[in-house]
């Protein structure tokens, strides 16, 4: 098997070749690591990569396969992991200065469970610092580049995640969600990404921006992928006192089942008209027209307090941020400034803060300070609170009638670099779909359906199902891909310029 | 609600430990004003007896059993620390000169 043969390969595919012998995970992760080699000085996905630490991994898992151990069906699978989660034999940044160089004590929980799973890590990959932004232009190390054109962002903040499976530097990633940090860039990259129910993929060492709402998935070149690897990470976790004790839904046999004959669609009629691009709105309509064809129902549903998810999340996730950021103090890990003798503890944490984290962490916990100060607390801290009740209530009427809602993932393709830097509240906008199945804790997922006409770049469709429903997602996407003929790893991603 | 202040910036960074530079409290002074003018529709949609979710889920008090096991070793625990001294995190001066 050729190394361009290993990298085409879905991962469920390269799982089931490593399982069977035809090639081996040391194979499978020195053609990845080759890959990275080759393309990485354009597309900029990886912070860090450690080849020899990857390739360990891979002489293991073959090892317990030549020993004849029962091994799972990612074992030996390369995978891109983002920088915001912990792993003890790589530095752990955030894409922040304040931790450059950071090496934590201990494994995320994701971490570990990538390991349990045989998955080998290839390297972390960059995102917005602290996973706060859109486009991974607000990295400490520099933006990475969407592999459809290198002049545009890969959307944020698992944007480094993104762009290294689209450009086929590892078959799978993982990401995380807080707003929309998995859908929105897979979408823009032609993925599929996933954010699960709150609380069913634990927290535990994935460094935290807005603790209510932060869940980590999977992000993959299929629904089948996406789907294994969700399956890998999820589940129950004590050391997350908000993990949900309960069964991970049966997302792979969704994906595997791939029909939605029957299932009632609501279409958010909130989302769609002015500011959508409408290329996006065009293959948006097609992709429902096509599973009403496949024997869904559609109908259209209101919500109408998602029109102030956007702002209620902007108040919300700050607030959360200026709380969490606290605890990068310069006392006990990451940079330390201006502690020369002369200065006080607050004044070295001041300036610390000052030159550790970047403009837009600024800005967010500024605005969190604000949100959350006497006097204004009620009014924006206190009244995002009672929007978020109205956006769980109607879901919760929206699902009394319907199984699952649609929209498109984010209003516009991926837009050009340095398009959003100077203006916050555009950037704010890439997350107008995504943030309500934050704010309510649900389950999502972003499939791609085709490409605009006017840019040639691919959009996305979301699918929101309740909280532990995670697998009608999957099915949903899981048809849709196959009457697109995306299933067959990416028939899409094959029109990219890094396609191999 | 009126706009917000220079000075009010100059607060939050204090409040917020961030030493700022003259520019970046302009800048931002701009900035939230636009940001928190723009999120401000919260208040029309939240009137009403509304009451506030925190959490999505209605999870309280989660304990696990009370069983002791090993912590960090001191050298795996100072590892990333800016300084160390005598197997503690050396810290500047926390208390002000008339304390």
């Amino acid at each position: 098997m050729t190394s361009t043969d290993l990298i085409r390969m879905s991962a469920a595919e390269l799982g089931a070749a490593i399982g069977s012998g035809e090639t081996s995970s040391v194979e499978a992760t020195e053609a990845y690591l080759d890959r990275i080699a080759d393309v990485d000085g354009d597309v900029h996905a990886f912070l860090h990569v450690d080849r020899e630490t990857a390739l360990e991994q891979a002489r293991a898992v073959d090892a317990r396969r030549a020993a004849g151990e029962e091994t799972g069906p990612l074992a030996g699978v390369p995978i891109a992991h983002k920088d915001v989660f912990t792993t003890t034999d790589m530095p752990t940044t955030a894409a922040s200065k304040i931790l450059e160089g950071w090496r934590p004590p201990y494994d995320a929980t994701v971490t570990s469970r990538l390991r349990d799973a045989g998955l080998v890590i290839l390297g972390k990959t960059n995102m917005d610092e602290f996973a706060m932004g859109s486009s991974t232009e607000n990295s400490a190390y520099g933006v990475s580049r969407n592999p459809w054109d290198l002049s545009r962002v890969p959307g944020g903040s698992s944007g480094g995640s993104s762009a290294a499976v689209a450009a086929f530097e590892a078959p799978l990633a993982t990401g995380t969600d807080t707003g929309g940090s998995i859908r929105q860039p897979a979408a823009v990259c032609g993925l599929v990404g996933a954010k699960p129910t709150y609380g069913g993929s634990s927290r535990y060492g994935m460094i935290a921006f807005a603790s209510s709402l932060d869940t980590p998935g999977p992000l993959a070149r299929t629904v089948l992928d996406a789907a294994l690897l969700h399956e890998a990470v999820s589940g129950h976790d004590p050391k997350d006192s908000t993990s949900i004790d309960a069964p991970v839904p049966p997302v792979v046999e969704a994906a595997r089942r791939a029909d939605v004959e029957g299932l009632r669609i609501g279409v958010v009629k909130e989302f769609g008209g002015e500011g959508y691009q409408a290329g996006v709105l065009q293959r948006f309509q097609e992709a429902v027209e096509l599973l009403e064809s496949l024997g869904a129902k559609v109908v259209e549903v209101s919500c109408p307090a998602f029109d102030a998810a956007l702002d209620a999340f902007y108040l919300i996730a700050p607030s959360e941020c200026s709380s969490n950021l606290a605890r990068f103090d310069a006392m006990r890990y990451g940079l330390r400034v201006g502690d020369d003798g002369t200065r006080s503890a607050e004044e070295v944490m001041a300036l610390t803060r000052a030159e550790g984290f970047g403009p837009e962490v600024k800005r967010r916990i500024m605005l969190g300070t604000y949100a959350l100060s006497s006097g204004y607390y009620d009014a924006y801290y206190g009244s995002a609170q009672q929007v978020r009740t109205l956006i769980k209530r109607d879901f919760d009427a929206a699902f009394d009638n319907v199984d699952v809602l649609v929209s498109p993932t984010a209003p516009t393709t991926a837009f050009p670099i340095g398009e959003r830097v100077g203006d916050p509240m555009a950037m704010y906008r890439a997350d107008l779909c995504t943030v309500p199945a934050n704010l309510a804790g649900n389950a999502a997922l972003s499939v791609p359906c085709g490409l605009a006409p006017e840019d040639g770049l691919p959009v996305g469709l979301q699918v929101m199902a309740p909280a532990l429903a995670d697998d009608r997602t999957y099915r949903v996407g899981a048809a849709l891909e196959a009457a697109l003929g995306n299933k067959d790893n990416g028939a899409l991603l094959n029109k990219n310029a890094f396609a191999v | 609600m009126s706009a917000i202040t220079r000075d009010e910036v100059a607060h939050l960074a204090r409040l917020s430990r961030l030493a700022l530079n003259e520019d970046e409290l302009d800048q931002l002074a701009a900035q939230l004003d636009d940001i928190i003018s723009a999120v401000a529709k919260v208040q029309e949609v939240a009137k009403g007896d509304i009451p506030p979710t925190s959490h999505a889920l209605p999870l309280t008090n989660v304990y696990r059993t009370d069983e002791s096991r090993p912590g960090l070793p001191p050298e795996q625990a100072l590892a990333g620390a800016p300084s160390v001294e005598d197997q503690r995190f050396r810290v500047p001066r926390i208390l002000g000169e008339e304390e």
